[in-house]
């Protein structure tokens, strides 16, 4: 039954804005509660597990400059693991999954008729825009945690563990190499925020986010594909996967930070151009969804 | 046809009590909406009073849906004025909103959280909204819609009717001075139709202005107080629902074998003669029947046939009912129920 109890137009349960907390807040339960997400994290997650015990399982010894990027190192030091993970989920597998995500910001709640409710609501053009790319940062950053925790256990578990001989000859503590395992993973992180802006921007322009999520995984793949054409080569600083595996720097004693501050720098061109192009789709579309 | 049209429109608009600014809740002037070449919304004059239910009819693909995307703020007009509660809009958008409870176009939710998890969520999407009373208010208005027992469902398991009734307690989430209903009856079963009937009425009496669009006349007979008509992105008609009824052409019917004279009767008092719909009559008569009334007294037309010789043996005024007059000014294939 509805009930008949009158309603008056008082302003109960109203405060003054605030700034919003609370959607930011709601935006991550909502992500991270979806199924879809679980499954997304939980495939990552696989990756290094896999590497590490096909490596196990494996009689012969990997020889080095073969495979992946450190895989040779595996056997003697499984902190290896999380890294050489995170080298073989750059180019596809996390790219996919940021994807996914990207281009689902506004199409997908434009496709589940959420968009106009919270709109109404109202959340603001703008504001529902900046949560959007929070969650959708969270997620990246959710995502390479997930690879380089799920390598260091899957190390800890299968491969003896040391102190660390790194790129240019000195030996760090293993508590060190923790610590390097997270720059690294903080680096893709940065890497893939480029592109979640440009998942954002496209999503803003459709109400089909599986259109929105190929083409953002699409770019990615075209960007890695660009790259590696040595006759486009005045075109390869300005691509947004150029530095997504430069963090050799990052293991070198004493830290060279060149390369991360050049993809930070790259990365906040294309969320500053990329922002700026959604908002000025989003704040004047017309939501007929 | 599009002259008359206009004509009632006018007719309508001027008997409508003047109404200053700040008694209407939603106003607009030469609202027009364009999707590339093709117009939906034809320039069109809202007044909607505060405190009222207005029925905002027409039939499918009049342009009631794209209104009011352009009144909430969804869509932008191409030109024209909207204020709503007395705020210009779209530029007051951000603190008008909050006092207004909307369902557009059926609801739309996340199937995969539940009840409460979607009006939690789009509850925390409100700036305004306090989030010490979030799940109290939430609590509420599902129990207001008689969604408690189902709170806890993913919306994936619901029924069409389920949704419906999630979609109206997103609308009273708040006390809201405006609620825009969008077809709130869309999916429901008679029961569910009967109870948005009385949660309309009873948001009415508390004295929130109630602004429901309409496919069914029917349903908007019922519950409101004034009303709309739009047909093909033109407002054709608005005004209190009793005065919109009275606006129709009222007719006689006479109950007579003298068919010719009184046709000639009926045509000198300048009503329309016609035959009338159901002759059924007794004593082998024909009824005739004489459409304007509007400015005779019914015994005079009595007493100008009986004094020509016309043998009558039953005569009857008949208003126009709703639906007639709905008919009249949108056309054919509009879609009456009831």
């Amino acid at each position: 039954m509805l009930s008949a109890k009158a309603n008056g137009p008082t302003r109960e349960g109203a405060v003054r804005p605030g700034l919003g907390w609370a959607l930011l807040g709601s935006e991550l339960a909502v992500l991270f509660r979806r199924l879809r997400t679980w499954a997304m994290l939980i495939a990552l997650a696989a990756v290094p597990i896999l590497i590490a015990v096909a490596v196990k399982l494996s009689s012969r010894p990997t020889a080095p400059g073969r495979g992946p990027l450190f895989l040779d190192r595996i056997t003697q030091n499984g902190l290896f693991v999380a890294v050489t993970a995170l080298v073989v989920c750059v180019p596809l597998f996390l790219p996919f999954t940021v994807g996914v995500v990207a281009g689902d910001t506004i199409a997908g709640e434009a496709n589940l008729g959420t968009l106009r409710y919270l709109l109404i609501a109202p959340a603001g053009r703008i504001r529902l825009l900046l949560v959007k790319y929070a969650g959708a940062v969270a997620f990246c950053l959710a995502a390479t945690a997930t690879v380089a925790a799920s390598g260091a256990l899957a190390g800890v578990v299968l491969f003896p563990v040391g102190p660390v001989t790194l790129l240019s000859g000195d030996t760090i503590s293993v508590g060190e190499s923790s610590l390097r395992s997270l720059l690294i993973a903080a680096y893709i992180t940065v890497s893939l925020l480029g592109l979640s802006a440009i998942g954002l921007l496209i999503s803003t322009f459709t109400d089909v986010p599986v259109g929105a999520m190929a083409a953002t995984v699409v770019l990615s793949v075209v960007s890695q594909v660009l790259d590696n054409l040595p006759q486009l080569e005045w075109l390869h600083p300005w691509l947004f996967s150029h530095h997504w595996l430069s963090f050799a720097d990052l293991l070198r004693q004493p830290i060279s930070w060149t390369s991360f501050g050049e993809n930070a720098l790259l990365q906040a061109g294309y969320i500053a151009v990329c922002g700026a192009l959604a908002y000025a789709k989003f704040s004047n579309k017309d939501v007929l969804s | 046809m599009n002259e008359s049209r206009t004509a009632a429109s006018v007719g309508a608009t001027e008997r409508a009590a003047p109404a200053r600014s700040s008694d209407l809740a939603i106003e607009t002037h030469g609202l027009v909406k364009r999707f590339g070449h093709r117009s939906a919304v034809e320039g069109i004059d809202l007044a909607v009073p505060r405190g009222s239910v207005f029925g905002f009819l027409g039939p499918n693909g009049s342009g009631k849906t794209t209104t009011i995307r352009v009144l909430l703020g969804l869509a932008s007009a191409n030109s024209g004025d909207i204020r709503v509660l007395g705020r210009e809009m779209p530029q007051a958008l951000a603190s008008v909103l909050p006092g207004v409870g909307a369902l557009v176009e059926g609801p739309g939710f996340y199937t995969f959280l539940s009840g409460t998890g979607n009006l939690m969520r789009l509850d925390a999407a409100d700036p305004h909204a306090s989030s010490s009373t979030r799940r109290q208010r939430v609590h509420d208005a599902l129990e207001r819609v008689g969604l408690s027992h189902a709170a806890g469902k993913k919306v994936r398991a619901y029924s069409l009717g389920m949704k419906q009734r999630l979609g109206l307690a997103n609308a009273m989430l708040r006390p809201r001075e405006l609620l825009v209903l969008d077809e709130p009856t869309n999916g429901l079963d008679p029961q569910g139709t009967r109870e948005v009937r009385n949660l309309v009425r009873s948001l009415a009496a508390g004295g929130t202005t109630v602004f429901v669009s309409s496919h069914l006349l029917a349903e908007v007979e019922q519950m409101c107080s004034h009303v709309g008509v739009m047909s093909a992105g033109r407002l054709v008609a608005q005004g209190p629902i009793e005065e919109l009824r009275s606006a129709g052409q009222a007719h006689v019917v006479v109950q007579t074998p003298d068919v010719n004279l009184a046709s000639q009767v009926l045509t000198r008092l300048g009503l329309v003669p016609g035959e009338a719909p159901g002759t059924g009559s007794p004593w082998g008569t024909t009824a005739v029947l004489g459409t304007g009334i509007n400015g005779h007294v019914p015994e005079e037309i009595v007493a100008a046939l009986v004094a020509e010789g016309v043998r009558v043996r039953g005569f009857t005024v008949e208003n126009a009912s709703l639906e007639e007059r709905f008919v009249s000014l949108t056309g054919e294939g509009f879609d009456v129920v009831g």
